[in-house]
């Protein structure tokens, strides 16, 4: 185990996490809230004074293997939050430091759960920090870092496949820094367009600051209590709406198309089940809610918004769905589960995952039929190895039992088993709202400090794909080999 | 440079492995998926699992704007066509890894035709090295610079050794030879030394100078041994064919053994003068009665590691001949080697590596000075590299000590135009038409303008 080089890519992301935070500085500046400052300067030069003591001199020996790679994904995701959370605390404007780290848990992790009642009366550059977290976080934090520092020779593979998520990592360039920033270059002119798009349409620049990021990292922050829905504006919901989708796709079929290889693109099968699904949640839904809003149309401008919303894991909302029929709720429940396409900013199982799983079903149904039948699972054109197929079974019954645990550990708030139910899964699949309690126009505030921590757990669970969360607790990963005794 | 390579085999393996690290953008393509995952995670390059000679596999790889495709898969014929199928796309250079003998001809009359910049036999070019240590066996390894005017040595100081313990300026001062030690590795430990450096047994040393001068510095030390002239090769494969014809045709003795009695015919077939045996290389008595003591030099050359590594020690104990064995593994090659228990090892990686390097440092500079040979050094930590002066030099005429060369950097030896050998000291400078040889721990030099700081 290679803890100097642990300690050093820790080291880099902690001076990365510092400069970032001065961003939020500037916000404080603009709107005036001297108070503020101080709450950013402080962790500033924490992250500062820890991050040169251990990230200042490359070690000798660079070398990250998997499980360095995955223990590196999972702490810098815990220090991050750790120490994003503390400008809310010393601001005061969250007293108790566990809703703190909830908070920005929720940020990092593109969830977008809340804790907060009253959003309207947070300051500015609180406010800014919450959801400038979510872009930051939608593309994750080390690739950002691989993007503009080099840290080891090769082998950052590692660390590139612990955070993006989905079943198989594609590069699109042989080397791994060149691949970092064409990514960050498609998240952020995507990100810009929208935010001018917003502007061109009236919205504030702040707000349509703070939607964008939510909507770049499929998070779901917003600065209005009633979300996006406070606008009550068609063309902010459509431009919103939009972009969620554009964001729950693979980045890599934007650089297929930059490339002009288009038969990649709308060859895709992910992409294409992506639109499938989509669609026929979006009529059904907008059949089912017709009565409540009259028209059709009208169902179909509230069923498009929501189902873009959830599905893609990012959890704005434009009308409070909790109080939609069964149906609609029931629909939407499933959407958190499947997520959006794999290699995207989204959470969720991912539709290439689901795609997967799916033709493997069909596949044993048709051996059962002619047991000596040989066939293959295709995806995307090419045969799926059997590696990758039995990863994705695997990953479905580690999330499921992530999931039963947290269900039943969480039901001992005794709060009703709608509540609970639907808070872990939109914890673990990074949406934000669920329904009953914690429904769109509700918050996560009741739950107790116990609750926040396992909900916080199960977010970044979700975010990295548990493998990371799950190494952490691995002790063969933490423990230094015991004297005369060689082997690992 | 963007450089795709097809196969990844040991061969490929040490490309990918230099090739990224200096800076280049590789591709592997190889059949295996779960070799090209493994590729992908050690080292910082993209990987396409499929057959690298077809059409669709290299337009998925962007055959069209790379610089450079190398394939290094096990088959000729698909070496062949993958680069056939990258010209016809559109690529700039092609190498290939080309090894039965009956294409060699015709890849003189049509390299062109078959889109090929250049074909590599890696049996070929290793048995040439084997032959060049077989002519100078007290070093360990010989290679050579500017159509072998200038020669570097690999020496092992052993025990009871006159240099042990000698400081390098003596040295210099008693024996009146122009010679350099241009790198010594001790331990794990690499220095390139000045005057005041003072040898240690087991110390490697790295000596630069012509082949007559070092002649005599080995004769002046009394560690000299004559050219090897009765050489016997264990195993009859086609390294083995081309070492005897370049050993016959120097004039030594061959005698070749392998226990494949139809691979022996054809042997002696094809080398009627070579001493051809059937019987097995690994059996003690064989080679007694095939009279090992009086062999100059034992080299074993079968498809194996690991016999060739027994058969050397087992020769290497049993006569005091150069023993040479080739070994592809490199683990197993510095098992062997660092602590002395066989005279000299060779493995066609190394050798295929260095001569595709060497093409791509030249690729990557067509204006000003080339580099004409790369060699690798110190297990591969050193270069030596031959450059050819240009009139685009910086500075041509220049004496060295009013220069200020970078760190790391050593010019080991100019060969002038007109045959003369200088070991270079301060007052010395380069002309346009010299060979200059340059020693560097930097592994990405490629342009001679860039050793000035």
């Amino acid at each position: 185990m290679n803890y100097k080089m642990i300690g050093y890519v820790l080291g880099r992301i902690l001076l990365v996490e510092a400069a970032l935070m001065l961003f939020p500085i500037i916000i404080a500046i603009i709107y005036g809230e001297t108070k503020i400052i101080s709450a950013f300067v402080l962790p500033i030069i924490l992250l500062l004074i820890i991050g040169l003591a251990i990230g200042i001199k490359s070690p000798n020996d660079n070398s990250i293997y998997a499980r360095e790679g995955l223990l590196i994904v999972a702490l810098s995701w815990v220090a991050m939050s750790l120490f994003g959370a503390v400008p809310f605390f010393i601001s005061g404007a969250i007293p108790n430091f566990v809703d703190c780290l909830f908070e920005t848990v929720s940020g990092f992790t593109t969830t977008g759960s809340t804790i907060l009642t009253d959003v309207e009366s947070m300051p500015y550059s609180l406010l800014f920090w919450r959801s400038f977290t979510h872009w930051v976080g939608g593309m994750g934090v080390l690739v950002f870092v691989m993007a503009v520092l080099p840290i080891s020779k090769g082998r950052t593979m590692h660390i590139m496949r612990a955070e993006v998520p989905g079943p198989s990592v594609g590069k699109l360039s042989s080397k791994i820094r060149t691949t970092a920033k064409i990514l960050y270059s498609i998240y952020l002119i995507m990100t810009l367009s929208e935010i001018i798009l917003l502007v061109c349409g009236g919205m504030p620049l702040f707000d349509s600051l703070i939607h964008s990021f939510g909507s770049a990292g499929t998070g779901g922050f917003s600065n209005k209590s009633l979300s996006v829905g406070a606008y009550n504006n068609a063309y902010f919901e459509i431009v919103i709406g939009v972009f969620m989708f554009l964001f729950g796709i693979n980045f890599n079929l934007y650089y297929f198309l930059l490339l002009k290889r288009f038969r990649e693109v709308f060859r895709s099968e992910e992409l294409l089940t992506y639109f499938g699904i989509a669609i026929v949640a979006v009529l059904c839904i907008a059949a089912n809610i017709t009565e409540l809003y009259g028209s059709f149309v009208e169902a179909l401008r509230y069923s498009f918004f929501q189902v873009s919303s959830v599905m893609t894991t990012t959890g704005f909302a434009t009308a409070d769905f909790n109080l939609w029929p069964t149906f609609s709720k029931v629909i939407l429940v499933i959407l958190m589960f499947f997520g959006a396409c794999a290699g995207s900013t989204a959470g969720g199982i991912k539709t290439a995952r689901l795609v997967i799983l799916f033709k493997s079903c069909i596949k044993d149904l048709r051996r059962m039929i002619h047991p000596n039948a040989v066939s293959s699972i295709r995806f995307e054109g090419k045969t799926a190895d059997e590696k990758t197929v039995r990863g994705t079974h695997l990953y479905l019954v580690m999330y499921l039992i992530i999931f039963i645990v947290s269900v039943a550990l969480l039901s001992l708030e005794g709060k009703d088993m709608i509540t609970t139910f639907t808070a872990v899964a939109t914890c673990l699949n990074n949406v934000g709202p669920g329904l009953e309690i914690v429904g769109p126009m509700g918050s996560f505030a009741s739950f107790s400090s116990a609750g926040k921590l396992l909900l916080s757990f199960n977010m970044l669970a979700g975010r990295l794909e548990i493998y990371p969360m799950l190494a952490l607790c691995a002790p063969a990963l933490w423990f230094k080999k015991r004297k005369n005794d060689d082997s690992e | 440079m963007k450089i795709i390579i097809v196969g990844i085999g040991k061969v490929g393996r040490i490309l990918t492995e230099q090739l990224s690290a200096d800076k280049h953008d590789v591709i592997v393509i190889d059949c295996n998926a779960d070799l090209v995952d493994k590729t992908v995670n050690n080292y910082d390059v993209m990987g396409i699992a499929g057959n690298g000679a077809s059409y669709d596999v290299q337009n998925e790889a962007n055959v069209s704007s790379a610089d450079l495709l190398i394939a290094t898969t096990p088959s000729d014929e698909i070496n062949i066509l993958a680069c056939l199928v990258a010209k016809k796309l559109g690529v700039k250079h092609t190498i290939a890894r080309i090894r039965n003998p009956e294409y060699e001809v015709q890849l003189q009359v049509m390299r062109e035709e078959l889109g090929l910049s250049m074909a590599i036999n890696p049996e070929k070019a290793t048995a040439r090295e084997i032959s060049r240590i077989l002519r100078f066996p007290s070093a360990i390894k010989l290679e050579t610079f500017s159509n072998q005017r200038i020669e570097l040595v690999e020496y092992k100081i052993g025990k009871d050794n006159p240099l042990r313990g000698v400081k390098l300026s003596e040295l210099y001062k008693n024996i009146h030879v122009k010679v350099l030690i241009c790198a010594v590795a001790r331990g794990r430990q690499i220095y390139i030394p000045t005057g005041d450096f003072v040898l240690e047994e087991s110390d490697k040393i790295y000596l630069t100078a012509s082949p007559q001068d070092l002649k005599l510095l080995f004769q002046h030390l009394g560690i000299f041994r004559s050219r090897a002239s009765k050489v016997m090769i264990v195993g009859a494969s086609k390294m083995a064919y081309y070492l005897a014809c370049e050993l016959i045709s120097m004039g030594m003795k061959v005698k070749i053994i392998d226990s494949d009695e139809k691979r022996c015919r054809e042997m002696s077939e094809k080398l009627s003068k070579a001493l051809v045996i059937c019987g097995d290389g690994t059996d003690s008595e064989l080679l007694k009665e095939e009279n090992i003591e009086q062999m100059d030099a034992f080299v074993a050359l079968t498809g194996v590691d690991e016999t060739n590594i027994i058969l050397s020690l087992f020769a290497s104990g049993y006569t005091s001949c150069k023993v040479v064995a080739k070994i592809n593994r490199k683990s197993f090659a510095d098992l062997v080697v660092n602590d002395g228990l066989v005279d000299s090892v060779v493995s066609t990686g190394n050798v295929t590596s260095e001569i595709i390097l060497q093409y791509t440092r030249t690729m990557q500079n067509n204006t000003t000075s080339s580099v004409k040979t790369l060699h690798r050094i110190v297990n591969e930590k050193v270069e030596a590299l031959e450059f050819g002066v240009t009139k685009d030099l910086n500075f041509i005429g220049v004496a060295f000590k009013d220069l200020e060369l970078k760190d790391n950097i050593l010019i080991a030896a100019i060969a002038r135009r007109d045959g003369e050998i200088i070991i270079p000291g301060g007052n010395d400078y380069l002309l346009e038409g010299d060979d200059v040889i340059i020693i560097t721990t930097n592994t990405s030099l490629n342009d001679l303008n860039d050793i000035l700081k």
